[in-house]
């Protein structure tokens, strides 16, 4: 079987989950599995791009997708003026002062040479801590007093969400520049844990800065690139259309805005697809393959493979930024706690290993048959042990088997990443 | 008078919570850096290993407790480790033979084990939270306090109290056990010395008739029982949960590699430097500084460099320091 078969083949094999899923369950669930998968693949192809093409092992997708949640929050969320004037620019302008105080340090450390350099960099960080915090603190205070049940937080800037996409990318970039420049170039593992680190220190900021981003209270009724669902209804002209084709205008008009989202976040999808395929064939693709494949040899060659692997850290991160802004934006709100390393880094890893690392197809369609696989071993496990217990009496015991269907997720996805490991390294669609 | 008051407020509130939390991280980052040192890879399933080990310690001491055996005033758990070794021995060994030993025979790029390690974290995690759920479970009893702040006070005779609990002494304890007899096992008996030897030149070790197999099954029991010992030691002066279990990944890693990766002598060390540094920064210290300076100068504020939330922050920019200008850790670890 060539290559271009079977990974037709096993696309519709997906194309079949979903539509199957469509006459079987409900096609809102068919269309939210295709939304969310949309935005696996979108993750997966960024993973691929970093692991596939370059060999760089980031497990702090969660981190970056999470900035990509909070891009939406920034661009689209409207500007709360009250606490804009009562200590907005007191935050700024201690944020500022912070972000000099290190420059400050690494001038200070670039002028200086030997025993004063230590003390002198740590006096300047020390001296612009201090200033930082009484700068920002009373800021922070400020803003968070303002109307503290329904805001206290400085609010976005008004745009449209559309545009957050790619602000997500940018602010998932600078993270990752940050991290690529200290951490690339050491051993693999390094940058594993730097980026794990970075991931979780995302999130506690995400927490615990209830000025930017309200924190666990959430920030909700985020902007729609689509209608709402009211509106839909409310609209004679749409409930008569809904009526011609036989569907009652409620679902008629969920299934519309669930389709909106698809048509966007296909074109998302196709255009970084087809950009990454374009990259991979490349003269810089073979590049950055020759120096996965050989990091010595590319060395001796010429090739910078310091300054090319930060390169692909920063887009890859990038696609993750992204796809985090689709997401927070088909979620509607942005939910801090709900960012789970498990969830948001290890399955996309699991993603782009079982569909094929180094072939951007075969990155989507892991993110597709894996986020399916997610979503339907619940229910199917829940199945499977409704059939288990049936016969037992109830008691302690069958009600800590059916608790715990909800953990064989983590299971499932153990198993399926490490036969598929074993039996077939190179994945669905491996690498041509 | 009131430096001792100020010295008081410090070792209860950092010193004392410290060195429990760094003896613990020090026996977690003792078995990464053991895996590291002879397997050769990061070990992403440490945390759930540490879960797993603790979760069948629970289980034994909930069995002990309906027996109505208790250990006195000690926790009961105590006298349930052994069996939490044995149950996590067996799945780590299991795991070596089902899933480690076919890349290892391949001899795959350390980044690959990494990714098995990966798999086999999601199924640990899987497991634990199937059989005890993801819920908090405290399973510390007998005596609280080897001494209450109360006591403190009455005995000495100082405004402030020095509470020292049960949980905390018994860490150190067992840590200190813990460290001697390994490296104990490792510089004076034979299996031991074939273990170092394996470490540092392989090749030559299997030169030298040293079967590898059972070094790497020595090597699996010993961090079997470090990290079972690890995580109940945690689990009693804290809480169990998988989750947190698996975030203490973080701060073991980096004590690992602050250490150096691959040197046990260095992952004490690394634990506690990593201890220290979360938890003196995070602590307010305007107790302390209203005892030790003049009362002009005291402080208003908490004087908390960062709020607890940013512990994992901490050990981060430790991990970063060290990675920019000491990339073999204090102890010139291995680097690949």
């Amino acid at each position: 079987m060539n290559d271009r078969l079977r990974a037709v083949l096993l696309f519709g094999l997906v194309a079949l989950m979903i539509v199957g899923t469509g006459f079987v369950q409900s096609w809102n669930s068919a269309l939210i599995i295709l939304n969310m998968g949309l935005v696996s693949a979108l993750m997966a192809l960024g993973v691929n791009l970093q692991w596939g093409f370059a060999g760089l092992f980031n497990v702090g997708v969660m981190g970056f997708v999470a900035l990509g949640g909070l891009a939406v929050v920034l661009t689209s969320m409207p500007p709360v003026g009250a606490a804009w004037s009562a200590g907005g620019l007191r935050i700024l302008a201690g944020l500022a002062l912070g972000a000099a105080s290190i420059v400050a340090a690494i001038l200070v450390w670039k002028k200086t040479s030997g025993r004063v350099r230590g003390w002198a960099v740590a006096a300047v960080l020390l001296v612009g801590f201090f200033a930082f915090r009484t700068v920002f603190d009373a800021g922070v205070e400020a803003v968070e007093a303002v109307d503290a049940a329904t805001s206290g937080y400085l609010g976005g800037l008004g745009l449209p969400v559309l545009l957050a996409w790619p602000v997500g990318g940018l602010l998932a970039a600078g993270a990752a520049w940050i991290i690529g420049k200290t951490a690339l170039g050491l051993r693999s593992d390094y940058l594993a844990i730097a980026t794990l680190g970075i991931a979780e220190i995302v999130i506690a900021i995400l927490k615990n800065e209830d000025w930017m981003s309200r924190g666990v209270k959430n920030v909700n009724g985020l902007p729609r690139p689509v209608p709402y669902e009211v509106d839909l209804q409310a609209d004679p002209g749409f409930v008569e259309r809904a009526g011609s084709i036989g569907l009652d205008p409620t679902t008629a008009s969920t299934l519309l805005v669930k389709l909106g989202y698809s048509v966007l976040f296909t074109v998302v999808l196709v255009i970084v697809l087809v950009l990454a395929q374009l990259a991979l064939r490349s003269p810089w693709g073979r590049m950055m393959r020759a120096i996965r494949d050989n990091e010595t040899a590319a060395r001796a060659m010429g090739k910078d493979v310091t300054g090319r692997h930060l390169q692909v850290f920063i887009l890859g991160s990038a696609i993750c930024g992204i796809a985090g802004a689709m997401m927070t934006t088909l979620d509607g709100q942005l939910t801090p706690t709900s960012y789970q390393p498990l969830r948001y880094t290890f399955l996309i890893w699991v993603m782009v290993i079982v569909g094929g690392s180094g072939n951007n197809l075969g990155a989507v369609l892991g993110g597709f048959f894996i986020w399916f696989a997610w979503v339907q071993v619940e229910p199917l496990g829940q199945a499977i042990m409704g059939i288990v217990t049936s016969g037992m009496e109830d008691g302690g015991l069958k009600r800590h088997l059916i608790d715990s269907v909800q953990h064989m997720r983590l299971l499932t996805m153990g198993v399926i990443l490490l036969l598929v490991l074993r039996f077939s390294p190179r994945g669905l669609l491996p690498e041509r | 008078m009131d430096l001792l008051n100020a010295f008081i407020v410090l070792s209860n509130f950092v010193l004392v919570p410290a060195i429990a939390y760094g003896a613990q991280l020090a026996i977690g980052a003792l078995g990464v850096t053991m895996v590291y040192g002879i397997l050769r890879f990061s070990n992403f399933a440490h945390g759930d290993t540490m879960a797993f080990g603790t979760m069948a310690t629970i289980i034994a001491t909930w069995g002990l407790q309906a027996a109505g055996i208790t250990f006195g005033p000690l926790p009961t758990a105590l006298l349930a480790i052994p069996v939490g070794i044995a149950a996590c021995a067996a799945l780590v060994l299991a795991t070596d033979r089902v899933v480690y030993r076919f890349y290892r025979a391949q001899k795959v790029v350390p980044v690959i084990m990494v990714i098995v390690s990966i798999g086999v974290m999601f199924i640990y995690n899987g497991i634990t939270r199937i059989i005890l759920g993801p819920d908090d479970q405290r399973f510390a009893d007998g005596e609280r306090f080897i001494i209450s702040a109360r006591d403190f006070q009455e005995m000495t005779g100082l405004e402030e109290g020095l509470a020292i609990r049960t949980t905390q002494g018994i860490t150190l304890v067992v840590a200190i056990i813990v460290v001697v007899a390994l490296f104990w096992f490792l510089n004076r008996t034979r299996t031991g010395k074939s273990m170092r030897a394996y470490s540092d030149n392989e090749d030559l070790a299997l030169l030298s008739g040293i079967d590898p197999e059972r070094v790497v099954r020595v090597t699996w029991l010993i961090v079997a029982a470090l990290a079972t010992i690890a995580g109940v030691l945690y689990g009693l002066d804290k809480s169990y949960k998988p989750f947190t279990y698996f975030q203490l990944l973080l701060p073991i890693f980096a004590a690992a590699i602050v250490g150096g990766l691959g040197s046990p002598i260095g992952a004490i060390a690394g634990g506690f430097v990593i201890a220290f540094s979360e938890v003196a920064i995070t602590y307010a210290w305007k107790r302390v500084l209203e005892y030790t300076l003049p009362e002009s100068l005291a402080p208003d504020s908490l004087v908390q460099l960062l709020s607890t939330d940013y512990k994992f922050a901490v050990s981060f920019v430790i991990l970063v320091i060290v990675l920019l200008f000491r990339p073999t850790g204090l102890f010139r670890g291995k680097s690949v």
